[in-house]
Protein backbone atom coordinates (compact mmCIF):
# COMPACT_ATOMS: atom_id res chain seq x y z
CA UNK A 1 0.00 0.00 0.00
CA UNK A 2 1.10 3.22 -0.72
CA UNK A 3 -0.81 6.29 0.52
CA UNK A 4 0.67 10.25 -1.08
CA UNK A 5 2.28 12.72 0.83
CA UNK A 6 -0.56 14.87 0.33
CA UNK A 7 -3.01 12.41 2.25
CA UNK A 8 -0.23 11.92 4.73
CA UNK A 9 0.40 15.63 5.09
CA UNK A 10 -3.08 16.42 5.24
CA UNK A 11 -4.31 13.91 7.66
CA UNK A 12 -1.05 15.12 10.06
CA UNK A 13 -2.64 18.51 9.65
CA UNK A 14 -6.23 17.46 10.53
CA UNK A 15 -4.65 15.02 13.76
CA UNK A 16 -3.10 18.94 14.73
CA UNK A 17 -6.18 20.37 14.61
CA UNK A 18 -8.18 17.98 16.76
CA UNK A 19 -5.35 17.70 19.29
CA UNK A 20 -5.86 20.94 19.75
CA UNK A 21 -9.67 21.07 20.08
CA UNK A 22 -9.10 18.01 22.42
CA UNK A 23 -7.45 20.10 24.68
CA UNK A 24 -9.45 23.32 24.46
CA UNK A 25 -12.56 21.23 25.17
CA UNK A 26 -11.12 19.95 28.42
CA UNK A 27 -9.38 23.31 29.31
CA UNK A 28 -12.80 24.97 28.88
CA UNK A 29 -14.81 22.49 30.81
CA UNK A 30 -11.98 22.00 33.47
CA UNK A 31 -12.59 18.16 33.56
CA UNK A 32 -12.60 15.61 30.88
CA UNK A 33 -9.48 12.67 30.36
CA UNK A 34 -6.78 14.48 28.33
CA UNK A 35 -4.22 11.24 29.10
CA UNK A 36 -6.15 8.90 26.92
CA UNK A 37 -8.00 11.31 24.76
CA UNK A 38 -4.51 12.68 23.07
CA UNK A 39 -3.37 9.25 23.05
CA UNK A 40 -6.24 8.63 20.23
CA UNK A 41 -5.96 11.32 18.08
CA UNK A 42 -4.45 10.01 15.19
CA UNK A 43 -6.28 6.71 15.28
CA UNK A 44 -9.89 9.13 15.13
CA UNK A 45 -8.23 11.19 12.49
CA UNK A 46 -7.26 8.83 10.62
CA UNK A 47 -10.45 6.76 10.49
CA UNK A 48 -12.98 10.05 10.20
CA UNK A 49 -11.18 11.41 7.56
CA UNK A 50 -9.93 8.21 5.44
CA UNK A 51 -11.06 5.28 6.54
CA UNK A 52 -14.47 4.93 7.37
CA UNK A 53 -17.43 5.06 4.98
CA UNK A 54 -19.70 8.07 6.84
CA UNK A 55 -21.78 10.95 5.66
CA UNK A 56 -22.00 14.21 8.28
CA UNK A 57 -25.40 14.94 6.34
CA UNK A 58 -26.86 11.76 6.84
CA UNK A 59 -25.50 10.38 10.54
CA UNK A 60 -28.01 7.71 10.45
CA UNK A 61 -26.86 6.45 6.92
CA UNK A 62 -27.45 2.75 7.17
CA UNK A 63 -24.80 1.75 5.35
CA UNK A 64 -22.47 3.61 7.10
CA UNK A 65 -19.76 2.27 8.58
CA UNK A 66 -19.72 2.39 12.43
CA UNK A 67 -17.28 3.24 15.11
CA UNK A 68 -17.91 2.39 18.92
CA UNK A 69 -15.14 4.18 21.45
CA UNK A 70 -15.32 1.21 23.59
CA UNK A 71 -13.17 3.14 25.96
CA UNK A 72 -16.05 5.71 26.00
CA UNK A 73 -13.40 8.49 28.45
CA UNK A 74 -11.80 9.06 25.31
CA UNK A 75 -14.70 11.27 24.27
CA UNK A 76 -13.05 14.60 23.25
CA UNK A 77 -10.81 12.86 20.96
CA UNK A 78 -14.12 11.43 18.97
CA UNK A 79 -15.91 14.77 19.59
CA UNK A 80 -13.07 16.54 17.89
CA UNK A 81 -13.02 14.28 14.92
CA UNK A 82 -16.93 14.52 14.60
CA UNK A 83 -17.12 18.57 14.82
CA UNK A 84 -13.75 18.62 12.82
CA UNK A 85 -16.07 16.39 10.32
CA UNK A 86 -19.10 18.60 10.45
CA UNK A 87 -21.46 15.89 12.77
CA UNK A 88 -21.91 18.96 14.42
CA UNK A 89 -21.19 22.64 14.71
CA UNK A 90 -17.81 23.13 16.84
CA UNK A 91 -20.03 25.44 19.07
CA UNK A 92 -20.69 22.04 20.82
CA UNK A 93 -17.43 21.96 22.10
CA UNK A 94 -17.82 25.12 24.41
CA UNK A 95 -20.29 22.96 26.37
CA UNK A 96 -18.47 20.17 26.70
CA UNK A 97 -19.00 18.09 29.95
CA UNK A 98 -21.38 21.09 30.83
CA UNK A 99 -25.23 21.42 31.69
CA UNK A 100 -27.16 22.37 28.34
CA UNK A 101 -24.66 20.91 26.07
CA UNK A 102 -24.66 17.88 23.88
CA UNK A 103 -21.17 16.45 24.40
CA UNK A 104 -21.78 14.29 27.19
CA UNK A 105 -18.64 13.23 29.77
CA UNK A 106 -18.82 10.11 27.67
CA UNK A 107 -20.57 9.34 23.86
CA UNK A 108 -23.99 9.51 23.77
CA UNK A 109 -25.66 8.25 20.72
CA UNK A 110 -29.08 9.92 21.69
CA UNK A 111 -27.37 13.05 22.02
CA UNK A 112 -24.68 13.61 19.75
CA UNK A 113 -25.25 12.91 16.07
CA UNK A 114 -22.70 10.81 14.63
CA UNK A 115 -22.22 8.63 17.74
CA UNK A 116 -22.77 5.14 16.92
CA UNK A 117 -22.71 3.60 20.58
CA UNK A 118 -23.37 5.02 23.82
CA UNK A 119 -20.22 3.77 25.89
CA UNK A 120 -18.49 4.49 29.10
CA UNK A 121 -18.81 1.32 31.23
CA UNK A 122 -15.52 -0.14 30.22
CA UNK A 123 -15.53 -3.55 28.67
CA UNK A 124 -19.26 -3.35 26.85
CA UNK A 125 -18.33 -1.54 23.80
CA UNK A 126 -16.60 -4.52 21.81
CA UNK A 127 -19.86 -6.49 22.16
CA UNK A 128 -21.83 -3.94 21.25
CA UNK A 129 -19.50 -3.70 17.86
CA UNK A 130 -19.52 -7.09 17.24
CA UNK A 131 -23.63 -7.01 17.69
CA UNK A 132 -23.23 -4.13 15.03
CA UNK A 133 -20.78 -6.41 12.55
CA UNK A 134 -23.82 -9.37 13.37
CA UNK A 135 -26.27 -7.03 12.22
CA UNK A 136 -24.82 -6.03 8.85
CA UNK A 137 -24.77 -9.75 8.07
CA UNK A 138 -28.47 -9.86 8.94
CA UNK A 139 -29.19 -6.97 6.33
CA UNK A 140 -26.77 -8.64 3.89
CA UNK A 141 -25.50 -4.87 3.92
CA UNK A 142 -21.32 -4.28 3.83
CA UNK A 143 -20.78 -2.08 6.74
CA UNK A 144 -17.60 -1.91 8.73
CA UNK A 145 -17.22 -1.85 12.41
CA UNK A 146 -14.16 -0.08 13.97
CA UNK A 147 -14.05 -0.47 17.83
CA UNK A 148 -11.01 1.34 19.91
CA UNK A 149 -10.14 -0.17 22.91
CA UNK A 150 -8.16 0.88 26.05
CA UNK A 151 -5.63 -1.28 27.43
CA UNK A 152 -6.37 -0.49 30.84
CA UNK A 153 -10.02 -1.34 29.72
CA UNK A 154 -9.41 -5.04 27.87
CA UNK A 155 -8.51 -6.09 32.05
CA UNK A 156 -12.52 -6.30 31.81
CA UNK A 157 -13.78 -10.04 31.48
CA UNK A 158 -16.28 -9.06 29.27
CA UNK A 159 -13.67 -7.72 26.36
CA UNK A 160 -12.85 -11.58 26.34
CA UNK A 161 -16.06 -12.53 25.88
CA UNK A 162 -16.41 -10.35 23.24
CA UNK A 163 -13.36 -11.34 21.70
CA UNK A 164 -14.38 -15.05 21.93
CA UNK A 165 -17.61 -14.47 20.43
CA UNK A 166 -16.42 -12.20 17.40
CA UNK A 167 -13.85 -15.08 16.29
CA UNK A 168 -16.44 -17.89 16.97
CA UNK A 169 -19.22 -16.01 14.68
CA UNK A 170 -16.48 -15.80 12.34
CA UNK A 171 -17.39 -11.57 12.19
CA UNK A 172 -14.61 -10.45 9.39
CA UNK A 173 -16.33 -6.73 9.21
CA UNK A 174 -14.90 -5.99 12.48
CA UNK A 175 -11.14 -4.09 13.72
CA UNK A 176 -10.94 -3.63 16.76
CA UNK A 177 -8.23 -1.01 17.09
CA UNK A 178 -5.76 -1.14 20.92
CA UNK A 179 -4.80 2.30 22.28
CA UNK A 180 -1.79 0.76 23.71
CA UNK A 181 -0.82 3.69 25.68
CA UNK A 182 0.50 1.54 28.67
CA UNK A 183 -0.96 4.02 31.44
CA UNK A 184 -4.46 3.55 33.03
CA UNK A 185 -5.73 5.46 35.85
CA UNK A 186 -4.15 4.30 39.24
CA UNK A 187 -0.52 4.15 37.42
CA UNK A 188 1.15 1.97 34.80
CA UNK A 189 -1.07 -1.36 33.28
CA UNK A 190 2.28 -3.17 33.83
CA UNK A 191 1.99 -2.36 37.24
CA UNK A 192 -1.94 -2.35 38.00
CA UNK A 193 -2.81 -5.47 36.13
CA UNK A 194 -0.15 -6.47 33.60
CA UNK A 195 -1.79 -7.44 30.18
CA UNK A 196 1.30 -9.08 28.22
CA UNK A 197 1.51 -10.93 26.44
CA UNK A 198 -1.46 -9.00 24.88
CA UNK A 199 -0.74 -10.05 20.73
CA UNK A 200 -0.92 -13.84 21.93
CA UNK A 201 -3.82 -13.10 23.50
CA UNK A 202 -5.75 -11.83 20.50
CA UNK A 203 -3.92 -14.36 18.47
CA UNK A 204 -4.91 -17.68 20.74
CA UNK A 205 -8.46 -15.62 20.93
CA UNK A 206 -8.49 -16.34 17.74
CA UNK A 207 -7.75 -12.73 16.02
CA UNK A 208 -5.64 -11.33 13.30
CA UNK A 209 -3.13 -9.41 15.41
CA UNK A 210 -1.84 -6.01 13.02
CA UNK A 211 1.10 -4.05 14.48
CA UNK A 212 1.13 -0.79 14.56
CA UNK A 213 4.79 0.48 16.51
CA UNK A 214 3.33 3.81 16.22
CA UNK A 215 -0.03 4.62 16.58
CA UNK A 216 0.94 8.89 16.16
CA UNK A 217 2.07 8.37 12.64
CA UNK A 218 -1.19 8.38 10.40
CA UNK A 219 0.99 6.81 7.66
CA UNK A 220 1.24 3.46 9.74
CA UNK A 221 -1.93 4.11 11.45
CA UNK A 222 -3.48 4.06 7.63
CA UNK A 223 -1.44 0.89 6.99
CA UNK A 224 -2.60 -1.40 9.85
CA UNK A 225 -6.24 -0.48 9.80
CA UNK A 226 -6.23 -1.44 5.53
CA UNK A 227 -4.09 -4.55 6.55
CA UNK A 228 -7.05 -5.45 9.11
CA UNK A 229 -9.82 -4.75 6.39
CA UNK A 230 -7.82 -7.71 4.09
CA UNK A 231 -8.42 -10.48 6.93
CA UNK A 232 -11.17 -13.02 5.62
CA UNK A 233 -13.20 -14.99 7.68
CA UNK A 234 -11.80 -13.84 11.49
CA UNK A 235 -12.02 -10.16 13.16
CA UNK A 236 -9.00 -8.41 13.44
CA UNK A 237 -6.75 -5.84 15.94
CA UNK A 238 -4.67 -2.97 15.07
CA UNK A 239 -2.41 -2.77 18.41
CA UNK A 240 -1.20 0.53 18.39
CA UNK A 241 1.71 2.15 20.55
CA UNK A 242 0.52 4.90 21.20
CA UNK A 243 1.51 7.58 24.53
CA UNK A 244 -0.60 8.71 26.91
CA UNK A 245 -0.83 12.72 27.00
CA UNK A 246 0.51 12.53 23.64
CA UNK A 247 1.52 16.62 22.63
CA UNK A 248 1.88 17.93 26.15
CA UNK A 249 5.43 17.26 27.77
CA UNK A 250 3.98 17.20 31.26
CA UNK A 251 1.13 14.68 30.38
CA UNK A 252 3.43 12.32 28.59
CA UNK A 253 3.24 9.10 29.69
CA UNK A 254 1.77 9.82 33.32
CA UNK A 255 -1.24 8.19 35.51
CA UNK A 256 -1.75 11.62 36.84
CA UNK A 257 -3.28 13.27 33.41
CA UNK A 258 -5.43 10.60 33.09
CA UNK A 259 -8.12 13.02 34.49
CA UNK A 260 -7.34 16.33 34.99
CA UNK A 261 -4.97 16.53 37.95
CA UNK A 262 -4.18 20.20 37.80
CA UNK A 263 -6.82 22.68 35.82
CA UNK A 264 -4.31 25.46 36.32
CA UNK A 265 -1.97 24.00 33.98
CA UNK A 266 -4.41 23.39 31.24
CA UNK A 267 -4.01 26.78 29.67
CA UNK A 268 -0.32 25.39 29.87
CA UNK A 269 -1.26 22.68 27.95
CA UNK A 270 -4.01 24.26 25.19
CA UNK A 271 -0.58 26.17 24.52
CA UNK A 272 1.89 23.36 23.84
CA UNK A 273 -0.54 21.41 21.44
CA UNK A 274 -1.12 25.26 19.64
CA UNK A 275 2.34 25.08 18.85
CA UNK A 276 2.72 21.58 17.75
CA UNK B 1 -56.26 -25.27 44.08
CA UNK B 2 -56.68 -23.94 40.70
CA UNK B 3 -56.25 -26.62 38.11
CA UNK B 4 -52.35 -26.05 36.32
CA UNK B 5 -52.64 -25.35 32.25
CA UNK B 6 -50.45 -27.49 30.30
CA UNK B 7 -48.37 -24.60 28.76
CA UNK B 8 -45.44 -23.09 30.39
CA UNK B 9 -44.88 -19.28 29.98
CA UNK B 10 -41.67 -20.28 28.28
CA UNK B 11 -43.28 -22.73 25.84
CA UNK B 12 -45.29 -20.14 24.84
CA UNK B 13 -42.56 -17.56 24.68
CA UNK B 14 -40.37 -19.75 22.27
CA UNK B 15 -44.01 -20.20 20.07
CA UNK B 16 -45.05 -16.50 19.68
CA UNK B 17 -41.44 -16.00 18.79
CA UNK B 18 -41.54 -18.64 16.35
CA UNK B 19 -45.05 -16.80 15.22
CA UNK B 20 -43.64 -13.50 14.78
CA UNK B 21 -40.75 -14.57 12.75
CA UNK B 22 -42.34 -12.82 9.51
CA UNK B 23 -44.25 -9.66 11.39
CA UNK B 24 -41.00 -8.08 12.13
CA UNK B 25 -38.50 -8.61 9.94
CA UNK B 26 -35.59 -7.13 12.26
CA UNK B 27 -35.64 -10.38 14.52
CA UNK B 28 -32.81 -11.89 16.50
CA UNK B 29 -32.74 -14.41 19.39
CA UNK B 30 -29.95 -14.98 21.74
CA UNK B 31 -29.45 -17.17 24.64
CA UNK B 32 -26.61 -18.01 26.71
CA UNK B 33 -26.14 -22.14 27.05
CA UNK B 34 -29.58 -22.35 27.92
CA UNK B 35 -31.84 -22.62 25.13
CA UNK B 36 -33.39 -26.49 26.32
CA UNK B 37 -34.79 -24.51 29.29
CA UNK B 38 -35.51 -21.28 28.24
CA UNK B 39 -37.36 -23.11 25.26
CA UNK B 40 -35.67 -20.64 22.50
CA UNK B 41 -34.08 -23.47 20.84
CA UNK B 42 -37.77 -24.10 19.86
CA UNK B 43 -36.58 -20.62 17.56
CA UNK B 44 -33.51 -22.27 16.76
CA UNK B 45 -34.93 -24.92 14.86
CA UNK B 46 -37.47 -23.01 13.10
CA UNK B 47 -35.10 -20.35 12.01
CA UNK B 48 -31.17 -21.45 12.98
CA UNK B 49 -30.18 -18.10 10.79
CA UNK B 50 -31.82 -15.50 12.97
CA UNK B 51 -30.24 -17.45 16.26
CA UNK B 52 -27.30 -16.69 18.37
CA UNK B 53 -25.85 -18.86 21.40
CA UNK B 54 -23.13 -16.99 22.61
CA UNK B 55 -22.08 -19.14 25.30
CA UNK B 56 -22.48 -19.05 29.22
CA UNK B 57 -21.75 -14.98 28.36
CA UNK B 58 -24.66 -12.88 29.90
CA UNK B 59 -23.09 -9.39 29.50
CA UNK B 60 -21.51 -10.01 25.97
CA UNK B 61 -25.13 -11.04 25.15
CA UNK B 62 -26.91 -8.00 26.62
CA UNK B 63 -24.07 -6.22 24.81
CA UNK B 64 -24.32 -7.87 21.61
CA UNK B 65 -27.92 -7.21 21.46
CA UNK B 66 -27.60 -3.55 22.05
CA UNK B 67 -24.95 -3.31 19.00
CA UNK B 68 -27.43 -5.62 17.16
CA UNK B 69 -30.41 -3.23 18.00
CA UNK B 70 -28.64 0.12 17.37
CA UNK B 71 -28.06 -1.33 13.98
CA UNK B 72 -31.80 -1.71 13.62
CA UNK B 73 -32.19 -5.32 14.51
CA UNK B 74 -34.91 -6.73 16.49
CA UNK B 75 -32.74 -8.39 19.59
CA UNK B 76 -34.91 -10.99 21.71
CA UNK B 77 -32.58 -11.83 24.88
CA UNK B 78 -33.14 -15.23 26.67
CA UNK B 79 -31.58 -16.49 29.75
CA UNK B 80 -32.68 -17.04 33.80
CA UNK B 81 -34.06 -13.55 35.32
CA UNK B 82 -31.50 -13.90 38.34
CA UNK B 83 -28.34 -13.81 35.81
CA UNK B 84 -30.12 -11.23 33.48
CA UNK B 85 -31.25 -8.58 35.88
CA UNK B 86 -28.66 -9.30 37.95
CA UNK B 87 -25.29 -10.48 36.11
CA UNK B 88 -26.17 -8.24 33.22
CA UNK B 89 -27.23 -5.52 35.16
CA UNK B 90 -24.81 -3.41 34.08
CA UNK B 91 -24.79 -4.11 30.60
CA UNK B 92 -28.80 -3.49 30.81
CA UNK B 93 -28.57 -0.30 32.11
CA UNK B 94 -25.59 0.91 30.09
CA UNK B 95 -26.16 -0.23 26.43
CA UNK B 96 -29.84 -0.72 26.53
CA UNK B 97 -31.66 1.38 28.87
CA UNK B 98 -30.03 4.61 28.89
CA UNK B 99 -29.52 4.67 24.68
CA UNK B 100 -33.52 3.59 24.79
CA UNK B 101 -32.15 0.25 22.57
CA UNK B 102 -34.92 -1.82 21.00
CA UNK B 103 -33.94 -4.99 23.32
CA UNK B 104 -36.45 -7.00 24.58
CA UNK B 105 -35.19 -8.97 27.63
CA UNK B 106 -37.22 -12.74 28.51
CA UNK B 107 -36.14 -13.20 32.28
CA UNK B 108 -36.71 -16.82 32.75
CA UNK B 109 -37.37 -18.93 35.72
CA UNK B 110 -38.36 -15.55 37.33
CA UNK B 111 -39.39 -15.76 41.14
CA UNK B 112 -39.14 -19.06 42.82
CA UNK B 113 -39.41 -20.93 39.66
CA UNK B 114 -36.04 -22.52 39.13
CA UNK B 115 -37.71 -24.10 42.36
CA UNK B 116 -35.09 -27.14 43.30
CA UNK B 117 -31.82 -25.61 41.93
CA UNK B 118 -32.00 -23.45 44.89
CA UNK B 119 -31.75 -19.59 46.14
CA UNK B 120 -28.51 -19.29 43.77
CA UNK B 121 -31.16 -19.61 40.96
CA UNK B 122 -34.31 -17.92 42.31
CA UNK B 123 -34.96 -14.40 41.24
CA UNK B 124 -36.59 -12.66 43.83
CA UNK B 125 -34.90 -9.11 43.46
CA UNK B 126 -35.38 -8.88 39.64
CA UNK B 127 -38.72 -6.61 39.51
CA UNK B 128 -37.33 -4.33 41.67
CA UNK B 129 -33.93 -3.37 39.95
CA UNK B 130 -35.19 -3.65 36.64
CA UNK B 131 -38.30 -1.22 37.82
CA UNK B 132 -35.46 1.28 38.98
CA UNK B 133 -33.90 1.82 35.66
CA UNK B 134 -34.89 4.71 33.76
CA UNK B 135 -36.21 3.75 29.90
CA UNK B 136 -37.31 0.57 31.47
CA UNK B 137 -40.86 -1.14 30.82
CA UNK B 138 -41.42 -4.05 32.66
CA UNK B 139 -43.99 -6.72 32.20
CA UNK B 140 -45.07 -9.87 34.47
CA UNK B 141 -47.64 -12.02 32.63
CA UNK B 142 -49.90 -13.99 34.96
CA UNK B 143 -49.97 -17.15 32.84
CA UNK B 144 -49.09 -18.62 29.58
CA UNK B 145 -52.13 -17.15 27.41
CA UNK B 146 -51.21 -13.18 28.88
CA UNK B 147 -47.47 -14.36 28.10
CA UNK B 148 -47.78 -14.24 24.65
CA UNK B 149 -49.80 -11.24 24.48
CA UNK B 150 -47.28 -9.44 26.43
CA UNK B 151 -44.67 -10.97 24.39
CA UNK B 152 -46.49 -9.50 21.42
CA UNK B 153 -46.95 -6.23 23.19
CA UNK B 154 -42.62 -5.94 23.91
CA UNK B 155 -42.21 -6.67 20.42
CA UNK B 156 -44.31 -3.83 19.03
CA UNK B 157 -43.05 -1.42 21.58
CA UNK B 158 -40.10 0.73 20.49
CA UNK B 159 -37.61 0.27 23.38
CA UNK B 160 -36.19 -2.08 25.83
CA UNK B 161 -38.63 -3.98 27.49
CA UNK B 162 -37.91 -6.52 30.29
CA UNK B 163 -40.58 -9.62 30.81
CA UNK B 164 -40.66 -11.75 33.61
CA UNK B 165 -41.51 -15.55 32.64
CA UNK B 166 -42.25 -18.39 34.74
CA UNK B 167 -40.84 -21.77 34.51
CA UNK B 168 -43.26 -23.68 35.37
CA UNK B 169 -46.92 -24.24 33.56
CA UNK B 170 -49.10 -22.47 36.42
CA UNK B 171 -52.95 -22.08 36.58
CA UNK B 172 -54.84 -20.00 34.10
CA UNK B 173 -56.33 -16.95 35.19
CA UNK B 174 -57.00 -15.75 31.36
CA UNK B 175 -59.98 -17.99 29.46
CA UNK B 176 -59.04 -16.33 26.54
CA UNK B 177 -56.80 -13.79 25.68
CA UNK B 178 -56.82 -9.86 25.76
CA UNK B 179 -55.08 -7.53 24.56
CA UNK B 180 -52.20 -6.78 26.26
CA UNK B 181 -51.48 -2.98 26.94
CA UNK B 182 -48.31 -1.82 28.27
CA UNK B 183 -49.74 0.63 31.20
CA UNK B 184 -52.33 -0.62 32.14
CA UNK B 185 -53.91 -3.43 34.99
CA UNK B 186 -57.28 -4.87 35.07
CA UNK B 187 -59.58 -6.46 36.79
CA UNK B 188 -60.23 -9.88 36.96
CA UNK B 189 -62.94 -10.05 39.90
CA UNK B 190 -65.09 -7.38 40.69
CA UNK B 191 -65.35 -6.51 44.84
CA UNK B 192 -65.88 -3.47 47.08
CA UNK B 193 -64.33 -4.48 50.56
CA UNK B 194 -60.83 -4.53 49.64
CA UNK B 195 -59.24 -4.71 46.47
CA UNK B 196 -56.01 -7.25 45.90
CA UNK B 197 -53.23 -6.36 43.12
CA UNK B 198 -50.93 -8.69 41.94
CA UNK B 199 -48.89 -10.11 39.13
CA UNK B 200 -47.65 -12.99 37.74
CA UNK B 201 -48.14 -16.06 39.52
CA UNK B 202 -50.04 -14.78 42.30
CA UNK B 203 -52.95 -13.31 40.24
CA UNK B 204 -53.96 -16.78 40.37
CA UNK B 205 -53.62 -17.10 43.95
CA UNK B 206 -55.36 -14.08 44.47
CA UNK B 207 -58.28 -15.17 43.25
CA UNK B 208 -57.92 -18.40 45.14
CA UNK B 209 -57.97 -15.96 47.83
CA UNK B 210 -61.18 -13.81 47.06
CA UNK B 211 -63.08 -16.94 46.76
CA UNK B 212 -62.18 -17.93 50.05
CA UNK B 213 -62.48 -14.79 51.07
CA UNK B 214 -66.00 -14.46 49.29
CA UNK B 215 -67.45 -17.46 51.47
CA UNK B 216 -66.88 -15.60 54.40
CA UNK B 217 -68.78 -12.83 53.46
CA UNK B 218 -66.04 -10.41 52.04
CA UNK B 219 -66.20 -8.92 48.34
CA UNK B 220 -62.59 -9.52 47.20
CA UNK B 221 -62.02 -6.94 44.35
CA UNK B 222 -58.66 -8.38 42.36
CA UNK B 223 -56.63 -6.65 39.71
CA UNK B 224 -53.67 -7.75 37.82
CA UNK B 225 -51.02 -5.37 37.55
CA UNK B 226 -49.28 -7.57 34.69
CA UNK B 227 -47.57 -4.05 33.43
CA UNK B 228 -45.34 -3.41 36.58
CA UNK B 229 -43.74 -0.27 34.68
CA UNK B 230 -45.44 1.86 33.86
CA UNK B 231 -47.88 1.05 36.44
CA UNK B 232 -51.87 1.77 36.26
CA UNK B 233 -52.22 4.43 38.77
CA UNK B 234 -56.06 5.27 37.50
CA UNK B 235 -57.03 1.72 38.65
CA UNK B 236 -54.91 1.83 42.20
CA UNK B 237 -56.60 5.29 42.89
CA UNK B 238 -59.90 3.57 41.80
CA UNK B 239 -59.73 0.86 43.92
CA UNK B 240 -58.21 2.60 46.68
CA UNK B 241 -61.39 5.09 46.73
CA UNK B 242 -63.93 2.61 45.87
CA UNK B 243 -63.05 -0.30 48.39
CA UNK B 244 -60.59 1.92 50.77
CA UNK B 245 -58.28 -1.17 51.06
CA UNK B 246 -55.15 -3.07 49.43
CA UNK B 247 -53.11 -5.72 48.98
CA UNK B 248 -50.72 -6.64 47.28
CA UNK B 249 -49.07 -10.05 45.82
CA UNK B 250 -46.06 -10.73 44.50
CA UNK B 251 -43.53 -13.21 44.06
CA UNK B 252 -40.61 -10.80 44.98
CA UNK B 253 -39.11 -9.71 47.58
CA UNK B 254 -41.29 -6.99 49.53
CA UNK B 255 -38.84 -4.56 48.48
CA UNK B 256 -38.73 -2.85 45.38
CA UNK B 257 -41.82 -4.59 44.00
CA UNK B 258 -45.40 -4.74 43.22
CA UNK B 259 -45.91 -3.49 46.81
CA UNK B 260 -43.65 -0.83 46.65
CA UNK B 261 -44.93 0.21 43.16
CA UNK B 262 -48.20 0.21 44.46
CA UNK B 263 -47.50 2.07 47.68
CA UNK B 264 -45.53 4.58 45.70
CA UNK B 265 -48.87 5.22 43.45
CA UNK B 266 -51.23 5.49 46.41
CA UNK B 267 -49.17 7.28 49.42
CA UNK B 268 -49.26 10.83 46.77
CA UNK B 269 -52.97 10.31 46.16
CA UNK B 270 -55.63 7.63 47.56
CA UNK B 271 -53.65 6.87 50.96
CA UNK B 272 -55.57 3.83 52.46
CA UNK B 273 -54.55 0.63 54.64
CA UNK B 274 -52.27 -1.36 52.53
CA UNK B 275 -50.61 -4.66 53.28
CA UNK B 276 -47.62 -6.58 50.93
CA UNK B 277 -47.72 -10.15 50.61
CA UNK B 278 -44.49 -10.84 49.23
CA UNK B 279 -41.00 -12.87 50.21
CA UNK B 280 -40.04 -11.29 53.67
CA UNK B 281 -36.27 -10.39 52.80
CA UNK B 282 -34.61 -13.43 52.79
CA UNK B 283 -32.97 -16.40 50.78
CA UNK B 284 -35.19 -19.67 50.36
CA UNK B 285 -33.91 -22.75 49.63
CA UNK B 286 -34.06 -25.38 47.32
CA UNK B 287 -37.53 -27.08 46.74
CA UNK B 288 -40.27 -28.25 44.75
CA UNK B 289 -41.94 -24.66 43.25
CA UNK B 290 -45.31 -24.23 44.98
CA UNK B 291 -43.99 -25.60 47.43
CA UNK B 292 -41.53 -22.92 47.98
CA UNK B 293 -44.16 -20.42 47.51
CA UNK B 294 -46.54 -21.52 50.02
CA UNK B 295 -43.40 -21.74 52.78
CA UNK B 296 -42.32 -18.49 52.15
CA UNK B 297 -45.17 -15.96 52.63
CA UNK B 298 -46.64 -16.60 49.26
CA UNK B 299 -49.98 -19.30 50.00
CA UNK B 300 -53.41 -18.47 49.46
CA UNK B 301 -53.84 -18.67 53.09
CA UNK B 302 -51.03 -15.89 53.44
CA UNK B 303 -53.41 -13.90 50.95
CA UNK B 304 -56.52 -13.93 52.72
CA UNK B 305 -54.63 -13.38 56.64
CA UNK B 306 -53.58 -10.08 54.95
CA UNK B 307 -56.67 -9.53 53.35
CA UNK B 308 -58.24 -9.34 56.94
CA UNK B 309 -55.48 -8.00 58.39
CA UNK B 310 -55.95 -4.52 56.03
CA UNK B 311 -59.48 -4.92 56.41
CA UNK B 312 -59.55 -4.60 60.32
CA UNK B 313 -57.46 -1.58 59.77
CA UNK B 314 -59.95 -0.63 57.30
CA UNK B 315 -63.02 -1.09 60.40
CA UNK B 316 -60.69 0.94 62.73
CA UNK B 317 -60.30 3.77 60.24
Amino acid sequence: MSYSEELIASLDAQAKLNRRAVMEMIAAAKTGHPGGGLSAVEILTVLYFHCMRVDPERPQWEDRDRFVLSKGHGAAALYAALGARGFFPKEAFHRFRQTGGILQGHPDMRKIPGVDMTTGSLGQGLSAAVGMALAARFQARDFRVYALLGDGEIQEGQIWEAAMAAAHFRVENLTAILDYNRVQLDGNVADIMGVEPVAKKWCAFGWEVVDCPDGHSVRQVLEAIEVARQVRGRPAIVIASTVKGKGVSFMEHQSSWHGVSDAARLPEAVEEVSRL
Amino acid sequence: MRAVEKLAMRDACAQVLVDCFDEVPGLVVLDADVSKSTRSAEFARAHPERFLNVGIAEQNMVSIAAGLAAAGMVPVVNTFSMLLSMRALDQIRQSVAYPKLNVKLMGHYGGYSAGPEGPTHHAVEDLGIIRSIPHTTLLVPCDATEARGAIRAALAFDGPVYVRLCRNPVPPVLAEPRPFEIGRGYEVRSGGDLTIVATGVMVARGLEAAEILASRGLDARVVAMSSLKPIDGAILEKAARETGAIVTAEEHNVYGGLGSAVAEVLVETVPVPMVRVGIKDCFAESGDYFELMDRYGLSVGDVVVAAERVLERKMRG
